[in-house]
């Protein structure tokens, strides 16, 4: 049972984040990911002094809408304080998560909470914090990750259209009336949500993997965004089932090895867009020959 | 004749305090076909993005028809130059055209199969059909710059705001385009075109606005297109401007004598 509950867990986790890694992959933004999981540590240390709980929806909430300040200051530092955008990325996160750091320290006698465990979570004590609905017995991680996977697929469905075009072409989308701002900090607060949903999971490093490695995968495969974002999921959960077996096998960290596959699906998806590339002159060579 | 017209007054406009546009002041006649002429950093596209408002104007006002942008957002389309794309986005040719009726479209809502005809035709009109189901990236410059304006033409609005649409269009292609720009005036649209080939626009555009930070000239091509105005305009330095500019002169003479 335990290890349906975690491959399943991180099987939500990776497609989440491949759904939303996609448009940040695609609007060239995947260090924000790398940005907002680290800016969510005070966060959610912050939500755990107040509750007394590392999960749960206050503290999704509370941390979530830390990440998403944070991409307010990286924004505001880039184009009120004309700070170069890296560099307001890098400012931001790296101030935000030593304020968390300072947290744990200060405070370290009464919380559980481990600067180890921010950075690279264990999915394996999933299984251990456990959450009844009737008489069922769900991961309480389970459920605010599925809760907030719902979520990015309810926006998704909803507003394809307005996400792929101010995606594409902000110019023209704000040109007919989409508020591409809007748009922008609505992904920025799902990419939030997942990453402290994913947080007890995968840790704050793992999951960057989840979110840049299957979209970029995906995106080398497909030319069209809807097969993109299904092909994305895809690789995220063979990621999840991989990377479980591969840690049993090798009796080391899960998290650490499904970001391994995500990294091993990258590296054959350039091969095989190579091959295909080859294959494609060929047949050419061969019709002009013919 | 105000309630009518584009009426740009006392437009400026800068990025981070440096201005790049300088009072513009004008009336661009509607349906026509109108060229902005001025060299490499003048403030075409700057002015075709304030007239959209999508950067902020510092003063001054544009109307259409008397109303601001806001209000006639869904008559106006803006075609953006081909470089502030991604082309490796992963769509392909009829879909982008398609995202030209989205603004007619509300959200939630799918297309319809008037949708697609519009879009088929539209590709048609700048000899692009075939390519329907390509990958954008698998396109030459010129015919990515041909699908930009099928998706301009798409929106089927009362005005066209387009930069640059024919930069790396071959020149049998452009002709075909032309037609379709004029056939859409004459259908009783408004064209403003950022235009870089004098010669082409003295020939095919009824005006031309001259512009360098601020207006040099504005009026109907065989008025503005003078020697002295594009030496105004260009600085003087490019010799092969004048050269144009007194060509134009003598054909101007000629029409006159006849
Ligand atoms: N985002 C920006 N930030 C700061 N300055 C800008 C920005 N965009 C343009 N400029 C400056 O504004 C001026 C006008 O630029 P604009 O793009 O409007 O020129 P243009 O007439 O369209 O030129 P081109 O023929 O090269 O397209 C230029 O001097 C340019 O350096
Ligand atoms: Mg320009």
């Amino acid at each position: 049972m335990d290890a349906f509950w975690i491959i399943l867990t991180g099987s939500i986790t990776a497609i989440a984040c491949a759904l939303a890694g996609t448009f940040l992959v695609l609007r060239k933004m995947s260090m924000l990911s790398d940005a907002i999981s680290h800016a969510v540590l005070p966060g959610i240390v912050s939500a755990f002094l107040l509750t007394g709980s590392r999960t749960g929806f206050p503290v999704l909430i509370g941390a979530g809408s830390v990440g998403l300040l944070s991409s307010f200051l990286i924004e505001y530092l880039h184009k009120r304080g004309r700070v170069q955008s890296d560099a307001s990325i890098g400012v931001t996160f790296t101030w935000l998560f030593a304020l968390g750091i300072i947290l744990i320290s200060t405070m370290g006698g009464n919380i559980d909470i481990d600067p180890d465990c921010v950075l690279y979570g264990e999915i394996a004590y999933v299984p251990l914090d456990l959450f009844s609905i009737g008489n069922i017995l769900i991961p309480q991680a389970l459920i605010s990750m599925g809760s907030v996977l719902l979520l990015t697929l309810i926006i998704i469905f909803i507003a394809f259209k307005e996400l792929t075009i101010s995606t594409f072409d902000p110019e023209h989308a704000q040109s007919i009336g989409i508020n591409t701002t809007m748009w922008h900090y609505i992904l920025m607060g799902c990419v939030s949500l997942i990453t402290v949903a994913a947080f007890d999971a995968v840790g704050a490093i793992i999951v960057v993997a989840l979110f840049t490695a299957p979209p970029s995968a995906a995106l080398l495969l497909s030319s069209r965004l809807s097969h993109v974002l299904i092909l994305a999921s895809l690789f995220g959960v063979i990621a999840a089932i991989a990377g479980y077996f591969l840690a049993i096998w090798m009796n080391g960290s899960i998290a650490g090895a499904m970001a391994l596959i995500t990294g091993i699906e990258v590296l054959c998806a350039i091969i095989i867009s190579r091959v295909k590339f080859q294959l494609h002159s060929l047949a050419k060579q061969k019709m002009i020959e013919i | 004749m105000l309630h009518t017209s584009i009426e740009i007054h006392d437009l400026t406009v800068s990025y981070q305090n440096k201005p790049v546009l300088w009072g513009i002041d004008c009336h661009i006649p509607i349906q026509q076909l109108t060229a902005l002429i001025g060299p490499n950093g003048a403030g075409k596209s700057t002015l075709l993005k304030s007239m959209m408002g999508l950067i902020p104007i510092a003063s001054g006002f544009v109307h259409f028809n008397g109303k601001t942008i806001d209000s006639m957002r869904k008559h106006i389309s803006y075609m953006p130059q081909r470089e502030s794309v991604d082309w490796d986005f992963p769509i392909s040719v009829k879909e982008v055209v398609m995202m030209g009726r989205y603004s007619k479209l509300g959200l939630f809502k799918k297309p319809r199969e008037a949708d697609h005809l519009i879009v088929q035709e539209c590709l048609r009109k700048v000899e692009m059909e075939k390519f329907a189901d390509r990958q954008i990236s698998r396109l030459s410059g010129g015919q990515q710059q041909r699908v930009f304006m099928a998706r301009a033409i798409a929106q089927d609005t009362d005005f066209y705001l387009m930069d640059e649409p024919f930069s790396g269009v071959d020149a049998a292609t452009e002709i075909t385009l032309l037609d379709v720009l004029k056939q859409m005036r004459d259908n009783g649209k408004t064209i403003i075109v950022v235009h870089h080939d004098v010669q082409a626009v003295a020939e095919h555009f009824d005006n031309a606005l001259l512009l360098n930070l601020r207006k040099t000239a504005m009026g109907s091509v065989k008025e503005v297109l003078t020697e002295h105005n594009l030496q105004q305009t260009y600085g003087g330095k490019l010799q092969i401007l004048s050269d144009v500019g007194h060509l134009l002169s003598i054909e101007q003479k000629k029409t006159r004598l006849r």
